[in-house]
């Protein structure tokens, strides 16, 4: 039985910032271990087969550390983009939502990205001071975003 | 075995390209070629720098710490870290052998491992190439461009790595830089809810691994002169056989046979691989290249990976597998197969092996249930010696009376495969560079040629037209006079005016 929300966040715990995805989630997987309705799932980068983890979803949060955002975060309804960047290792939520479409022949459930601003990146180090409070803002949209989905299908 | 363009009798006369991709996660590759004033390459080189720190990393660590660490040298093949590392340090715990438990476990860890990595390797990195041509459009080629033009192929592929990396997730804990196995064996059983969400997909993914060989085999029959000739040259073979010859991917001895395919040794222990290899270091480039001892520097050098291993065993112990390795082997006529293309072809038929192996092993009980650790006699040293993804793969330590590692020597597949690359690299410069004008779709030749052998050089691992690569053409006098630059998302540009500034 698939759940119909999945969070999805990605990132390197052993990488300063870059541990912003994964922190998230486990943030959010404890605070709402009620919710049958919700998969949470980490990873250390988004990669090819997450496609499949799309599929037959009502709705999917993708929660990434990010540089380019604003802080202390953004969200952005995504869409399917051929961007060219994908890897062995990686490519983009948008060419993601686009491998999804080309196997399914249909778009992909909707998806919001959750960029967390991140400052620093070294090997070994430990998430920073700024990007925690950043996560704690994003933490707060977050909550908020999943209370409506379960409110929309109630 | 020439090695012819290796170096140019007088470098300093002639123009250099450089192919310099950035590297982002697996190390660094790059290609340098000397020109002449009529465009013929001179000479061609592959230049990798491997991590080769690492072993210095392990050195001081306690050794129950080194199976976890050694996953962090490879991201595409942590698992043959992991379990290469394991099998040398069972030999300091004394437990030789490790339990049966432990031994099928493991092994169907790295079966999913080796079938998850080749399933990357050909569907979602070579096959763009295979299918739309080495030149084609440069968004194209990667697995969106597949899955638009092939969803079939494309979701085949995706499913077979997933399935793959289930196997991984449900013995080792976790798909990526999981913790199951242990010096003396394993930590955890595979759960009967594993099991069974594994057997579910096993014959559905073992008729598609089928498939893929079918795939791999009409692209051959459908292009021979390419398939026959593309980065085709003669060489030594070596890999771990089982003691009877068959092919086997997580233990044996060592065989080697020459270029005609006659046995050079056989039955070798792979706790002696000091007597049968060793590494020359070469001015021009960061990694060694290893060679027969008993063969020399010149004529010593051997390939390693999926094309020595279909040809160096007597059979694939599973029927389906082996049935698609004779058909392979006709392919050849009766002489051994040197054309680096058929490397897909055997990666693909490994597939299936490896999907065979796993029901097989998903079946057997011992994976639920038994002894997992074994001990006995310590010991100061051990050598692992597995068959990776790409090739043989050797971990060696040495573990003193405090429990932390004294000395480590990895010698990884990209490794044996060094002069191989290079010769390669030089074959398709010879046919296809030599006297042509640069285009990014040439370059794609040289990057075509690498990946038949290796994606775990950052120069194939972010290839797929998204490689930043830049040539840059002097003249004998070391002025620049062209340059050519293909970036990040595939846009190719020419000329000293146009890249002015580029990033």
């Amino acid at each position: 039985m698939i759940r119909p929300v999945l969070v999805l966040g990605w990132g390197n715990r052993s990488r300063g910032d870059d541990a912003l995805g994964p922190l998230c989630v486990d943030r959010l997987r404890d605070e709402m271990a009620g919710r049958a309705d919700i998969e949470f799932l980490d990873d250390y980068q988004l990669m090819v087969e997450h496609v499949l983890d799309l599929h037959g979803r009502r709705c999917v949060l993708l929660v990434d550390a990010s540089l380019g955002c604003a802080p202390p975060f953004e969200t952005l309804a995504l869409r399917a983009a051929a961007d060219g960047s994908i890897s062995s290792h990686s490519l983009s939520p948008q060419a993601l939502l686009q491998l999804y479409f080309e196997l399914h022949d249909e778009d992909a459930p909707p998806c919001t990205l959750l960029a967390i601003r991140g400052e620093q990146f070294e090997l070994g180090a430990a998430p920073g001071a700024a990007a925690l409070a950043h996560l704690d803002a994003a933490l707060v949209w977050a909550r908020r975003w999943l209370a409506r989905t379960a409110v929309e299908h109630a | 075995m020439t090695q012819s363009l290796e170096t140019a009798a007088h470098p300093e006369r002639l123009r250099r390209v450089a192919i310099d991709p950035v590297s982002r996660v697996e190390g660094h590759g790059k290609v340098t070629l000397l020109l002449d004033a009529q465009g013929n390459v001179r000479q061609a080189r592959l230049h990798i720098v491997e991590f080769r720190g690492f072993e210095k990393f392990i050195e001081g660590r306690p050794y129950w710490e080194v199976p976890v660490m050694v996953q962090r040298l490879c991201g595409i093949c942590p698992v043959s870290h992991h379990l290469a590392a394991s099998k040398a340090l069972d030999r300091v715990v004394g437990a030789m052998p490790v339990t049966p438990s432990a031994d099928k476990i493991r092994r169907l860890m790295h079966y999913g491992q080796v079938m998850q990595s080749n399933a990357l390797h050909f569907f979602h990195l070579s096959s763009p190439d295979l299918l739309f041509g080495f030149d084609s459009e440069v968004n194209r080629r990667n697995i969106v461009g597949v899955a638009a033009a092939h969803p079939d192929i494309a979701k085949k592929g995706v499913l077979l790595r997933k399935y793959g990396q289930e196997v991984i997730r449900a013995t080792a804990g976790k798909r990526v830089h999981g913790t199951g196995s242990v010096p003396g064996g394993m930590n955890k059983h595979v759960s009967a809810a594993d099991r069974e969400l594994l057997l579910r997909d096993a014959r559905q993914m073992t008729d598609w691994a089928q498939d893929a060989v079918d795939i791999a085999r009409t692209l051959h029959a459908q292009n021979p002169a390419l398939y026959d000739h593309f980065g085709a040259f003669p060489s030594n073979m070596l890999s771990l056989v089982r003691a009877d010859g068959a092919l086997d991917l997580y233990d044996g001895v060592i065989r080697a046979r020459d270029a005609g395919g006659a046995i050079l040794f056989d039955g070798a222990s792979d706790q002696g691989y000091l007597d049968l290899i060793e590494e020359e270091v070469k001015p021009w480039s960061y990694m060694k290249f290893p060679f027969l001892k008993s063969l020399g520097r010149e004529h010593g050098w051997y390939r390693v990976g999926p094309l020595a291993r279909l040809q160096n065993c007597d059979f694939i112990p599973s029927p389906r597998a082996e049935a698609a390795r004779r058909e392979f082997l006709d392919w050849g006529q009766g002489r051994p197969i040197h054309a680096s293309l058929a490397y897909h072809w055997a990666r693909m038929i490994e597939v299936l092996h490896c999907m065979e192996v796993i029901t097989g092993l998903l079946d057997d009980p011992d994976i639920l249930s038994g002894e997992l650790m074994a001990t006995g006699p310590r010991r100061r040293s051990g050598i692992g010696v597995i068959e990776a993804p790409r090739g043989t793969l050797i971990h060696h330590y040495e573990v003193g009376d405090n429990d932390l590692v004294t000395m480590c020597n990895l010698i990884v597949s990209t490794t044996h495969n060094n002069q191989a690359m290079n010769e390669a690299v030089r074959s398709v410069a010879r046919e296809y560079i030599d006297g042509h004008e640069l285009t990014e779709g040439l370059l794609n030749h040289i990057e075509v040629a690498i990946r038949a052998y290796d994606p775990c050089l950052s120069c194939a691992t972010h290839a797929l037209g998204k490689m930043p690569l830049e040539l840059e053409l002097l003249d004998a006098d070391g002025r620049l006079i062209d340059r050519a630059r293909k970036s990040g998302e595939g846009v190719f540009a020419r000329g000293l005016h146009a890249l002015e500034g580029g990033a």
